[in-house]
C-alpha cells in the first residue's frame, strides 16, 4: 500500500512538473488572475472560490483532459532508482538490437548521401525560397528527379531485424514440443491470451453495439445508431476526454470523429499551435533536407498511388515536411526505444558540442511512412490542425511500430501475438501455410506496421483506428490481422506457396472488405 | 420457350461485348432479325428518322429513346427545363416558388445559360450586369469536353453577336450553335482540386416515369490545383475535368483520379457533418428527377426503348448541385482496372432491368422489374408508386419537413439513401 502511494505520488510530481511548463498552465494563471474581478470571489475563501469559477468555466475539465493525456502516455511504472534507459527499453538485448538496427539505417542514409553527393541538409538559395513558398499548396506537381534515391528501408528489412532477435538468457531448447512456437518471432515476451483479451476488450463483445455493424443495412436505426449518435454529442458538449475515449471503443459516429480524436488526443488548435506550424513551415522554406527527398519519393510511391488518398498529395507533403523539422518530437524518445540519430557539423565529427539530430525530430522515414498521415486528411482540411493530430498520433502510437521494444504495443508483441493467436486457435491452418513456406506474418507484418493505412477502406481503417484511440493500444492490430487469416480460413487452406496466398484475391481483397464481416459473423474474439 | 436473344452493337467494347457472350447472347447483324441493338446516337437517328421508315417489332428493344436529345442536347436540355419551369409557375406550383431576388427556390439547378447565337442580346444584357463573371462556352453537339472554352471578354465571343459583319448567320446549322452559361468559379475544391459527379441513371418509362439511379457513381478530380485566376482561364486541366482532356495531362493509371461518391460521402460527412451531406445528395436525386420531368412530356416514350444516362454534376462551395449535362452515350471507355469493372457491372445490371431474365424481350411488358434484379440500381422515382401517396408531400420535402421514411439502405453508396418524396 505505501509502496503505491509512493508511486502514485511519485506519477502525480511529474505530470504537474510538466504541466508547469505548459501553456495550458499560463492560461490558467492568466484566468485565476483574471477571477479576481469577478463578485463572487471572496478573499477570504479565495481558493474554494476560484477552485469553483474553474470547475463552472470548463478550465477544469481543460486541466483534467490535460492530465489524462499525461496519463495515456506515460510509461508504465518503474523503480524509482531505474536509469533512464530502462524507460525508452527495460530489456537489455531488445536496447542493443534497437541500437544496432540504428546503425544500419544511419550507414544507409550517410552512403546515399556520399553516393549521391548530398549533403544531409542544405540552406536554400532565396529564389529557390520564393519559388517554394509559391508552390507551397501544390508541391505534387513538382517533379524533382527522385529516381537514384531509394526509401532507407522497408517493413520485410525490419522484419527480417525481427526474425533475428534472441533473448541471451533464454534456452528454448533444441527439442520440439507441443510448446513450441512454430512462427518467425523468437522471443519470449509475454502476449495476452484470448479470455485476457476478451476481459482487455469488453466493449467488443457480441453483446454490445458497435458502429460498422450495428449501423448497417439489416439493424434499424433506433436500436442502436441514433442512441449513439446523441451520447456522442453529449460527449462533445461536455468536452471530457476519458468520457470520449471510453465512448468511441464502440466506434465514432462518421460526423463526430474529427471532433472525438482532437478531444482525446487533446488537441485544440490555439493560436500559439498556428504560430508553431507556420514556423516549421518557415524552416521548410530556408533549409533543405535529404530526407525531404525521402518524403517525397514516399509519398510518390505509396499516397499518391492510392484510390483513397492520391487527392491529398499535397498535403502530405505540408504535413511530413514540417515534422522533420520539429524538435518538440524529440521528447517522445524519452519512453521510445530508439534514439534520435545524431549527426556532426562537417569536419567535426566526434565533437559533441558540433553534435545534431539529424532530421531535426530524429525519425528518419521509411517505404510506407506518409501512409500514417493519409488517413487523417479525410478528417480534417486545415493543415495546422492536421499537423498537431499526426504528430500526437505518432508519439502515442505509431512510433511502436517501427522501434524495436518489449512494449504490449511494441510492434514485435504485436507479431508474437498475431503468431500465438493464430498458433494456438488455427494450428492446423498455421501448420500448413508454414508447410508451404508462407510464414503468416510474413503476409501480415505489413498490415500491422502500416496500421491497416492503404490496407483497408478508409472508412473502415477510420473504425480501427477508433478502437486504437479507445483502448489506448495497438493489440487491436494483431488480433485483426489473425482474425482475417481465419476469415479466410477455408481459401487459405488450398494455398500451395506464399506468391499465391498474396496473390489471391483472399488477402488483397481487404479493400472491401468490411470489420463487421469479419467481426459480426464470427465476433472478433470468438472467431479462435 | 423463344431462343436465344440476338444482338447488335456499334460499339466495340469489350465491357459491353462480355455482357452479351456471358448471357449466352448470339451476335448477329443489323440486317438480320436483331433483338436487342445497342446502338450508338448516329445509328438512333438513323433508325428513328423519318426517312428509314424502320417499324421495331415486339420483341426489339434499343438503348436510346428516339429524342433523347431533348435531354442530352445542353441547349434543348435548358430550353426544356425553362419551359417545364414557366409552366409550373403558372399552374401556380409551390414547386416554382421564387425568392425575393426573383429566383426560383427549388428549381434554380441549372446555371444561367443562353442559346448562341439567337440570344445573343439577352446574354449581353445579363453580361453587363456582371462584368467580371466568367462563362463558358460549349458547342451544343460535341462531347468530352471539345470545343469548350471559358470567356470573361465580351470581345472574345464577337463572331457569335447577330449584328457583327463576321458572324456566320448564314450558315445556322445546328454545329454552330453554342450555349454559353455562367461559370461556377467557385466550385467545392478537395485537396486543392476541382472534380465533378459522374453518375447514371437509367429510364425505363418516361410516362409513367420510371427511373434508377446507380448507386456507384464517381468523383473525377482534375490533376492541376484549381485556380480561379483570370490568367488561367485558357488551361483546360485546371477547368475541365473530362477524363478524355485530364488523360493528357499529368494522368495516374492506377487511380485514374477517380473517388467513388462514398469516398465523397464519408469525407463530406467527416469535414462538414451529415446533415449537410445528406441534403446535398437529396438535393442531388431531386435535380436529376425534375430534369427527367421537364422532358418527360416531350419525349417520345417508345415503349422499345430504355436508356441509361450519364448525369454531369458540379457542387459549389456552399455545397449547392449543379446539374451541368445530360450525356446519352456515356463513355464505356475504361481508364483503369476500376473503371472496367465498375463499367461491367453497370452494363450487367442495366441489361438485367432492361431485358427481364435475358429472355426475348417484349416490349408490352410492364417495365417493373422485381426489386432482386436491381443490382446497384436504385429506384429513383417511380411515378406509378409515388402518385398512390398523394402530390403534398412533395412540396412537404422540399419545404425541409421531415422526408418520411427512408426508400432504402446501402453500404456501397456510404447509405446514400433515396428519399420517398414525389
Amino acid at each position: 500500500m505505501l509502496q503505491e502511494e509512493s508511486d502514485l505520488s511519485l506519477i502525480i510530481a511529474q505530470i504537474v512538473q510538466k504541466l508547469k511548463g505548459s501553456n495550458l498552465y499560463s492560461q490558467l494563471e492568466r484566468q485565476a488572475w483574471a477571477s479576481l474581478q469577478r463578485p463572487e470571489i471572496k478573499l477570504e475563501s479565495l481558493k474554494e472560490d476560484i477552485k469553483e469559477f474553474f470547475k463552472i468555466s470548463g478550465w477544469e475539465k481543460k486541466l483534467q483532459n490535460a492530465v489524462y493525456s499525461e496519463l495515456s502516455v506515460f510509461p508504465l511504472p518503474s523503480h524509482p532508482a531505474a536509469p533512464p534507459e530502462h524507460l525508452k527499453e527495460p530489456l537489455v538485448y531488445m536496447r542493443k538490437a534497437q541500437g544496432s538496427w540504428e546503425k544500419r539505417i544511419l550507414k544507409s542514409l550517410n552512403s546515399m548521401c556520399t553516393e549521391l553527393s548530398i549533403p544531409l541538409a542544405r540552406k536554400r538559395p532565396v529564389g529557390e525560397q520564393k519559388e517554394l513558398l509559391n508552390k507551397w499548396n501544390e508541391m505534387g506537381t513538382d517533379e524533382p528527379d527522385l529516381s537514384l534515391f531509394r526509401p532507407v528501408y522497408a517493413p520485410k528489412d525490419f522484419l527480417e531485424v525481427l526474425i533475428n532477435l534472441r533473448n541471451p538468457n533464454y534456452e528454448n531448447g533444441d527439442s520440439l514440443s507441443f510448446r513450441t512456437h512454430l512462427g518467425l518471432i523468437q522471443v519470449p515476451l509475454k502476449v495476452k491470451d484470448i479470455p485476457e483479451l476478451k476481459e482487455c476488450f469488453v466493449e467488443l463483445g457480441l453483446n454490445i453495439g458497435q458502429l460498422g455493424i450495428d449501423d448497417s443495412t439489416q439493424v434499424p436505426p433506433e436500436l442502436f445508431e441514433n442512441e449513439h449518435v446523441r451520447i456522442g454529442q453529449k460527449v462533445l458538449a461536455e468536452q471530457d476526454s476519458a468520457a470520449a475515449q471510453q465512448y468511441i471503443r464502440q466506434g465514432s459516429p462518421t460526423a463526430l470523429r474529427a471532433e472525438l480524436w482532437a478531444l482525446i488526443l487533446n488537441i485544440s488548435s490555439q493560436p500559439e499551435d498556428v504560430l508553431y506550424y507556420e514556423q516549421l513551415k518557415t524552416n521548410v522554406i530556408q533549409h533543405d533536407l535529404l530526407v525531404d527527398s525521402l518524403i517525397y519519393k514516399d509519398v510518390k510511391l505509396t499516397a499518391s498511388n492510392d484510390d483513397y488518398y492520391f487527392v491529398f498529395e499535397d498535403y502530405l507533403y505540408q504535413v511530413l515536411l514540417c515534422f522533420s523539422r520539429d524538435t518538440s518530437v524529440l521528447s517522445h524518445f524519452a519512453f521510445n526505444s530508439a534514439s534520435p540519430p545524431k549527426s556532426y557539423i562537417r569536419g567535426k565529427l566526434g565533437l559533441e558540442e558540433y553534435a545534431v539530430f539529424y532530421p531535426p525530430n530524429g525519425v528518419i522515414p521509411f517505404h510506407g511512412f506518409s501512409m500514417y498521415v493519409a488517413p487523417l486528411c479525410f478528417l480534417y482540411h486545415e493543415p495546422s490542425k492536421l499537423y498537431q493530430i499526426f504528430r500526437e498520433m505518432y508519439v502515442r502510437f505509431f512510433f511502436r511500430l517501427h522501434s524495436i521494444s518489449s512494449h504490449p504495443s511494441g510492434i514485435v508483441s504485436l507479431c508474437l501475438l498475431f503468431e500465438t493467436l493464430l498458433q494456438t486457435y488455427l494450428p492446423q491452418l498455421f501448420y500448413h501455410l508454414r508447410e508451404i513456406g508462407a510464414q503468416p506474418l510474413r503476409i501480415s507484418f505489413k498490415w500491422m506496421v502500416r496500421a491497416f493505412s492503404g490496407y483497408l477502406a478508409t472508412d473502415q481503417l477510420l473504425l480501427l483506428w477508433d478502437r486504437i484511440l479507445g483502448y489506448n493500444s495497438l493489440e487491436i492490430l494483431a488480433v485483426l490481422a489473425a482474425a482475417v487469416f481465419a476469415f479466410r480460413a477455408v481459401n487459405l487452406m488450398e494455398v500451395t506457396s506464399l506468391a499465391a496466398a498474396e496473390k489471391k484475391n483472399h488477402l488483397r481483397e481487404l479493400k472491401s472488405m468490411y470489420l463487421d464481416d469479419i467481426v459480426k459473423i464470427h465476433g472478433l474474439f470468438w472467431l479462435f | 420457350m423463344a431462343g436465344k436473344v440476338k444482338w447488335v452493337t456499334d460499339i466495340e467494347k469489350s465491357v459491353l461485348i462480355n455482357n452479351f457472350e456471358k448471357r449466352g447472347w448470339v451476335q448477329v447483324t443489323e440486317n438480320e432479325d436483331w433483338n436487342f441493338y445497342w446502338m450508338s446516337v448516329q445509328t438512333i437517328r438513323n433508325v428513328f428518322s423519318v426517312e428509314a421508315g424502320y417499324r421495331l417489332s415486339d420483341d426489339q428493344i434499343v438503348n436510346h429513346f428516339p429524342n433523347h436529345y431533348e435531354l442530352t442536347r445542353k441547349d434543348l436540355m435548358v430550353k426544356n427545363i425553362k419551359r417545364y419551369r414557366k409552366e409550373l409557375e403558372k399552374e401556380g406550383s409551390p414547386l416554382a416558388e421564387k425568392d425575393e431576388n426573383g429566383k426560383y427556390l427549388y428549381l434554380d439547378f441549372v446555371p444561367v445559360t443562353y442559346m448562341l447565337p439567337a440570344d445573343y442580346n439577352l446574354f449581353v444584357e445579363e453580361f453587363r450586369k456582371s462584368p467580371s463573371s466568367t462563362w463558358i462556352m460549349k458547342p451544343c453537339g460535341k462531347a468530352q469536353g471539345k470545343g469548350i472554352f471559358l470567356i470573361n471578354k465580351l470581345s472574345q465571343i464577337k463572331k457569335w453577336s447577330r449584328d457583327s459583319k463576321t458572324s456566320s448567320f448564314v450558315s445556322q446549322s445546328n454545329k454552330e450553335a453554342y450555349v454559353i452559361s455562367l461559370y461556377i468559379n467557385n466550385p467545392l475544391l478537395i485537396g486543392g482540386r476541382k472534380f465533378d459527379l459522374r453518375l447514371y441513371v437509367l429510364v425505363s418509362t418516361y410516362r409513367p416515369l420510371r427511373c434508377y439511379m446507380y448507386k456507384l457513381g464517381f468523383c473525377r478530380f482534375c490533376t492541376v490545383k484549381y485556380t480561379p485566376s483570370t490568367s488561367e482561364l485558357d488551361n483546360m486541366f485546371v477547368h475541365l475535368t473530362n477524363v478524355a482532356i485530364q488523360k493528357h495531362g499529368d494522368y495516374n493509371h492506377i487511380h485514374g483520379g477517380k473517388w467513388t461518391v462514398s469516398n465523397l460521402r464519408l469525407y463530406l460527412e467527416s469535414t462538414r457533418g451529415k446533415e449537410v451531406t445528406s441534403k446535398l445528395f437529396d438535393e442531388i436525386h431531386w435535380i436529376i428527377v425534375q430534369s427527367l420531368k421537364a422532358v418527360a412530356p416531350v419525349m417520345n416514350n417508345d415503349k422499345h426503348c430504355f436508356e441509361c444516362y450519364g448525369y454531369d454534376i458540379i457542387i459549389d462551395d456552399k455545397l449547392k448541385p449543379w446539374l451541368i449535362e445530360v450525356n446519352a452515350s456515356p463513355s464505356l471507355t475504361s481508364s483503369t482496372a476500376n473503371d472496367r469493372i465498375l463499367k461491367y457491372n453497370l452494363i450487367n445490371d442495366t441489361l438485367n432491368i432492361a431485358v427481364p431474365n435475358g429472355e426475348i424481350p417484349d416490349c408490352k411488358w410492364n417495365k417493373s422489374p422485381p426489386k432482386e434484379v436491381l443490382g446497384n440500381y436504385e429506384i429513383l422515382y417511380d411515378e406509378e408508386l409515388a402518385q398512390g401517396d398523394g402530390a403534398d408531400r412533395e412540396l412537404r420535402s422540399r419545404q425541409g419537413q421531415s422526408l418520411g421514411p427512408r426508400a432504402g439502405r446501402s453500404r456501397d453508396s456510404g447509405r446514400a439513401v433515396l428519399t420517398t418524396w414525389k
